[in-house]
């Protein structure tokens, strides 16, 4: 693939970005700093990258519950996304919304959702705004292999299938809804498939090799701009628990280990190594540039003050 | 003044909205060609095309939840939902999504729209098409709950509510479609939140909205006859609710009938009365706070019984003179 050196160097440090902020998130989990629930992206970093790197700025996106990739992935505040996760006032959501709840509007990022299923229709509305108002900007709207088996997945697919509306449905198939295995959860071998029903193209990628996402949504983007709705479902594996209450009793250690192996990251380093893009010490120092941004992002986040009481009952009514 | 029935007037409203901002359309099941289940957009697709008169296949939650990706984006999109009864088929996207989206992403969205729909029995429809819901919605902080009485309250409160940055939550009632009244031609709009004395009087407050403003108001005259002198209030707006005006004309009467159609149980009645009890209306009440909702049923069939589920004029009366005991 042609794509310029900078290009390649902004996915591969978002990549560590993502690692490097849920390893932390974890971290402080385990600390007791992170209070609630979160749901960790280490392993899928090569969907989010591959997918939002694709995309122009002015692209709308909606999130899931597992959404600190897409954030990240879109461009975001690493500074005001730490401290919303310690619960901050100078966080995304001013320290009430959490983990569950980052949305950048300013990006294009429509926010995070708490409900599995839950962004699906807001993003044909966000198309059809998009329709109405004659941009030519597309949504692409994340979700699991979970949510493909919500009502609310039906719909949405129907409606900007009927409409042709340019949105890209981007499916995560991590390959378990909490500990529902895909194999049991739907009869169809591939997310993908259900394209059929909506006379909409459905692809299978990658989605541990941040390229091949890449060039799919790409692609993708095109095709929804000038045809309407497309379904891409990227195979992939979280490497981590549902959320913190999971002992992996659904799943081996080998299962887990295999996976490991094909770590996204690891691989896109090795392509850029093995191509000649950088040089072991250049990729090193980027990797030294993620963590520092992490770092700076918990000393911002730890040294924000929490909101006052006062302002808890702001922002219910515009 | 000219008269129009409350489906013209809030064909009406939606019309002038539509015509003075281009973000504003409406989405819904049938409300194209068809003009809605009960005709209320009726010759609309005409005028303003099918891109902003949408017909949507049966998929509620989808239509309340594109209308609020849609505001979240820009637009002001007015959603349809056949049946008041179908909201619950879209709550998710009305009570997780529309009403907590500005709260929780910190105050940086707003979520402009309106959602439509028709409630209230009587239209021989039994139990999944008749129900009054709107108490559950004034549950959820970040919703505004409408239910307008009267043609010309209909108007101005839909339009008040088309030009609210929150998602309004808009009951209409399949009773007063047809029912006439006094409207304004020209442009107007009744704040939300504002409620309106229907009648004035002084030895007892009745307070009630939506179809029950009129069974009401027909009791007051009759009991006028007798001495007793009324006040009707109709706080048009149920969350947020003008509490001022309700506990000052319980503070003037010192006796309050609360009527509503919806299940007593749990019903908006029962915070009426709290709010006026809280305060120091209650310094002057000569009687107990009193309720009159629905009887705790889902809507039978049989017209009889259907008539008699929800207060009626004799019910009402009843209640009234119970407060005089």
């Amino acid at each position: 693939m042609d794509l310029e050196k900078s290009k390649l160097q902004d996915m591969y440090l978002k990549m560590l970005h993502i690692r490097r902020f849920e390893e932390k998130v974890a971290h402080f989990f385990t600390l007791g700093k992170v209070h609630g629930t979160t749901h960790l992206y280490v392993g899928e970093e090569a969907c989010a990258v591959g997918a939002c790197s694709a995309l122009e700025e002015k692209d709308y996106i909606t999130s899931t519950h597992r959404g600190h990739g897409h954030c990240i992935s879109k461009g975001i505040d690493l500074n005001r996304m730490m401290a919303e996760l310690l619960g901050k006032e100078t966080g995304y959501c001013k320290g009430k919304g959490g983990s569950m709840h980052i949305a950048d509007l300013s990006r294009g990022n429509l926010g995070a959702n708490g409900v599995v299923g839950g962004g699906q229709a807001i993003a044909v509305g966000a198309a059809l705004t998009l329709r109405m108002k004659k941009s030519d900007q597309v949504v692409l709207c994340f979700f699991g292999d979970g949510a493909s088996n919500a009502g609310s997945f039906h719909e949405a697919l129907n409606l900007a299938a009927i409409w042709k509306l340019p949105v890209i449905f981007f499916c995560e198939n991590n390959l378990y809804g909490m500990s529902m295995p895909v194999s049991k959860s739907m009869n169809v071998r591939d997310v993908a498939e259900k394209a059929a029903a909506y006379g909409i193209p459905g692809r299978v990628v990658d989605g541990n090799n941040v390229l091949e996402v890449y060039s799919a949504v790409l692609e993708a983007r095109e095709y929804a701009r000038s045809s309407g709705p497309i379904l891409l479902e990227a195979k992939t594996y979280r490497w981590l628990g549902h959320s913190k209450s999971d002992a992996n009793v659904y799943r081996t250690r080998e299962e887990i280990a295999d996976w490991k192996e094909r770590c996204p990251i690891k691989s896109f380093r090795k392509y850029l190594e093995e191509n000649g893009v950088f040089t072991a010490s250049e990729l090193d120092a980027i990797e030294r540039q993620a963590s520092s941004d992490i770092d700076k992002a918990v000393e911002f986040a730890e040294q924000s003050p929490y909101p006052s009481m006062d302002t808890v009952c702001d922002d219910v009514y515009a | 003044m000219r008269e129009i029935t409350y489906a013209q007037a809030i064909k009406e409203a939606m019309c002038e909205e539509m015509r003075r901002d281009e973000r504003v359309f409406l989405i819904g099941e049938d409300v194209g060609l068809y003009g809605g289940a009960f005709g209320v957009s009726v010759g609309m697709l005409e005028e303003f095309g099918e891109e902003r008169v949408r017909d949507t296949p049966i998929s509620e939650a989808a239509v309340i939840g594109a209308a609020v990706g849609a505001a979240v984006t820009g637009m002001r999109p007015v959603a349809e939902i056949m049946f008041s009864d179908f909201l619950t088929i879209g709550t998710d996207q009305l009570v997780n999504q529309a009403a907590k989206i500005r709260y929780m992403f910190g105050g940086k969205a707003k979520v402009p729209m309106v959602v439509r729909t028709p409630g209230g029995s009587g239209t021989g429809a039994a139990a999944q098409h008749s129900q009054s819901l709107e108490a559950w919605f004034c549950h959820i902080p970040g919703l505004k709950v409408v239910a307008p009485s009267t043609p010309a309250d209909a108007k101005g409160l839909l339009k008040a509510a088309i030009r609210d940055d929150n998602p309004v939550v808009f009951f209409e009632q399949k009773l007063l479609y047809r029912k006439k009244g006094p409207v304004p031609q020209e442009d107007y709009v009744i704040p939300l939140g504002k409620a309106d004395i229907k009648r004035e009087g002084k030895d007892a407050t009745i307070i009630t909205y939506g179809r029950m403003v009129q069974a009401c108001l027909k009791v007051a005259e009759d009991l006028a006859g007798q001495g007793i002198d009324i006040e009707v209030v109709d706080p048009r707006t149920l969350l947020p609710l003008d509490k001022g005006a309700l506990i000052s004309s319980a503070a003037k009467t010192g006796r309050v009938l609360i009527v509503h159609e919806a299940v007593q149980t749990g019903g908006i009645g029962g915070e009426i009365a709290s709010v006026i009890a809280e305060s120091e209306a209650f310094y002057y009440l000569d009687a107990p706070i009193k309720r009159l909702g629905g009887l705790d049923v889902p809507i039978p069939y049989c017209p009889e019984l259907e008539k008699n589920v929800v207060p009626t004029e004799k019910t009402i009366t009843e209640a009234v003179l119970k407060l005089f005991e």
